[in-house]
């Protein structure tokens, strides 16, 4: 067995299509056994990545990945795939740049075309308030290291033609934050590159299967859970499986499974909706972010524009997409692109979003001794996943906070010590 | 859309209205320490099922009130002035 799953390739394809048959699948469906060194709940993209940089870097491979519905089908699947570094703490810019650095070889490090396009990210203002906000960003990039600089109308009428940068719109555009190496990825494929790479190395992927509780011995809490406990392990609808250390890597039942294990988290779990039209000729070649406008926009190789919006105001686990969004995105849309009102939504959907309240994650240890966390993804989480799961690896497998991590740990909301990133993380993405 | 019932105004779209999050017993501000006051801050329920919830009728009467909402269905019912 290879270092790296095996390329797909014109020559495999052949080779699979003449000898009819023996597709090799992705990865296995194997036989969930009754004990690990780490379970990983949550298949999506935090998930696998985790598991994956865990085998990889680290050697450790008796792991279960579970999930009650099947991989990628959560945040991983439903996200609008931007990625980008423009953060406004020096915190946040660290982190998410390691990320943005992972992306760009990952194509090579998975054996799998993840199709990442680097093709630049404008974040416009619209007022005054939001220009300084964009000039501080800029400032925190350079300083950091990070492409990343304040341009003027014209500018942006060069990096995106379809814009209307004139002063006859509500909110006409002032300037904008741009960022050359921001791009969009193949969201599906990353999913699948680390499940296929996390499989490799004989992690164990058990899908449909559900957690229903994780066990804690010597908690302080009701039911020996809670602070000063240690997990033992998870019980699941397929049968009880015994681990030292769990790891909730789940996005939108963050709480509820947190919780299973007595630890609070200061989460509130809101729908994101986005869609997307039908292809078309690819005439936007940036990514266009509109903080006032709550709206963002890229469009995909196919031809397709697929938007995103802010969280919907009211926390619900429900899904449904509305008509006010619809309606809402339309307008917004349309007063930065006024070309492309005959153009038809193909479809719209929602995923739930776990909101902090300094839009920064939560990760790392917790007051149960072998309970991780890594959760709290708000709208930020395909962008930061792969250096999420490279840095709870170490974590995991160090039994030390990973550097990158370690402002983004749950004492801070204890300690009062928050990483706030709502002026960089609210709407652009 | 999630339809709202305020005891005065009657149901109204909640868009007209802020939701306020669920409902935590506020520590007494003189006795409290900074780590309860920090809970009392930051810590949420979030259950997915029934939640007694605060609105605030900011398009209408610009009255509070709280009422029971199901986070899975966003059914809600027994609304009272708070």
């Amino acid at each position: 067995m290879g270092k790296r799953p095996a390329k797909y390739s014109a020559a495999a394809l052949i080779k699979h299509g003449l000898t009819r048959g023996d597709w090799p699948r992705m990865w296995r469906r194997p036989e969930m056994r009754d004990s690990y060194d780490v379970v990983i709940i949550g298949a999506g993209l935090h998930g696998l990545a985790t598991a994956y940089y865990l085998a990889e870097n680290h050697g450790i491979t008796n792991i279960a990945v579970v999930d009650k519905g099947y991989v990628g089908g959560g945040g991983s699947g439903r996200n609008t795939a931007i990625v980008r570094s423009n953060y406004l703490t020096p915190e946040g810019v660290a982190f998410y740049d390691r990320s943005l650095s992972l992306y760009k070889t990952m194509a090579n490090d998975l054996n799998l075309n993840v199709m990442f396009s680097e093709r630049g990210h404008l974040t416009l203002a619209h007022t005054d308030s939001a220009l300084r906000t964009m000039h501080w960003r800029a400032e925190v990039n350079k300083l950091q290291g990070i492409d990343s600089s304040v341009i003027d109308p014209q500018e942006v009428k060069k990096q995106a033609p379809s814009l209307d940068v004139s002063d006859n719109t509500r909110y006409p555009i002032l300037g904008a934050l741009h960022h050359p190496p921001g791009g969009i990825v193949r969201h599906d494929a990353v999913v699948w590159g680390y499940a296929r790479g996390a499989d490799h190395h004989g992690v164990h992927i058990i899908q449909e299967t559900e957690v229903l509780d994780i066990t804690v011995e010597g908690g302080s809490g009701p039911g020996g859970k809670g602070a000063g406990g240690k997990v033992t392990g998870v019980k699941t609808s397929r049968g009880d499986i015994s681990a030292p250390v769990v790891v909730n890597c789940t996005a939108g039942w963050a709480s509820l499974i947190s919780n299973m294990a007595g630890v609070p988290l200061p989460i509130t779990t809101h729908p994101l909706q986005a869609a997307v039209t039908e292809p078309c000729k690819v005439f936007l070649p940036t990514v266009v972010v509109s903080g006032s406008l709550h709206v963002y926009v890229s469009q995909t190789d196919r031809g397709e524009l697929v938007f995103g919006a802010s969280v919907d105001p009211v926390g619900t686990y429900r899904v449904n997409g509305t008509l006010e969004f619809t309606e809402e995105l339309a307008g917004h849309v349309l007063e930065l692109m006024p070309g492309i009102s005959k153009m038809r939504l193909l479809r719209q959907w929602s995923g739930l979003c776990d909101m902090t309240p300094d839009y920064s994650p939560v990760m790392g240890f917790t007051p149960v001794e072998g309970y991780l966390v890594d959760v709290g993804w708000g709208t930020y989480g395909f962008k930061a996943g792969p250096v999420a799961g490279e840095t709870l690896a170490e974590t995991i497998a160090t039994g030390r906070t990973a550097d990158l991590i370690s402002p983004f740990g749950i004492e801070r909301f204890t300690h009062g010590d928050l990483v706030g990133e709502k002026g960089a993380a609210a709407v652009g993405h | 859309m999630i339809v709202v019932p305020c005891p005065n105004c009657g149901p109204r779209n909640s868009g007209d209205l802020r939701n306020c999050g669920e409902n935590i017993p506020r520590p007494d501000p003189s006795t409290a320490s900074l780590v309860e006051w920090r809970e009392y801050l930051y810590m949420r329920e979030n259950p997915a099922g029934w939640v007694s919830e605060t609105w605030y009728c900011r398009g209408g009467c610009r009255r509070y009130f709280t009422v029971q909402r199901n986070t899975m269905t966003n059914e809600i019912r027994g609304q009272e002035a708070s």
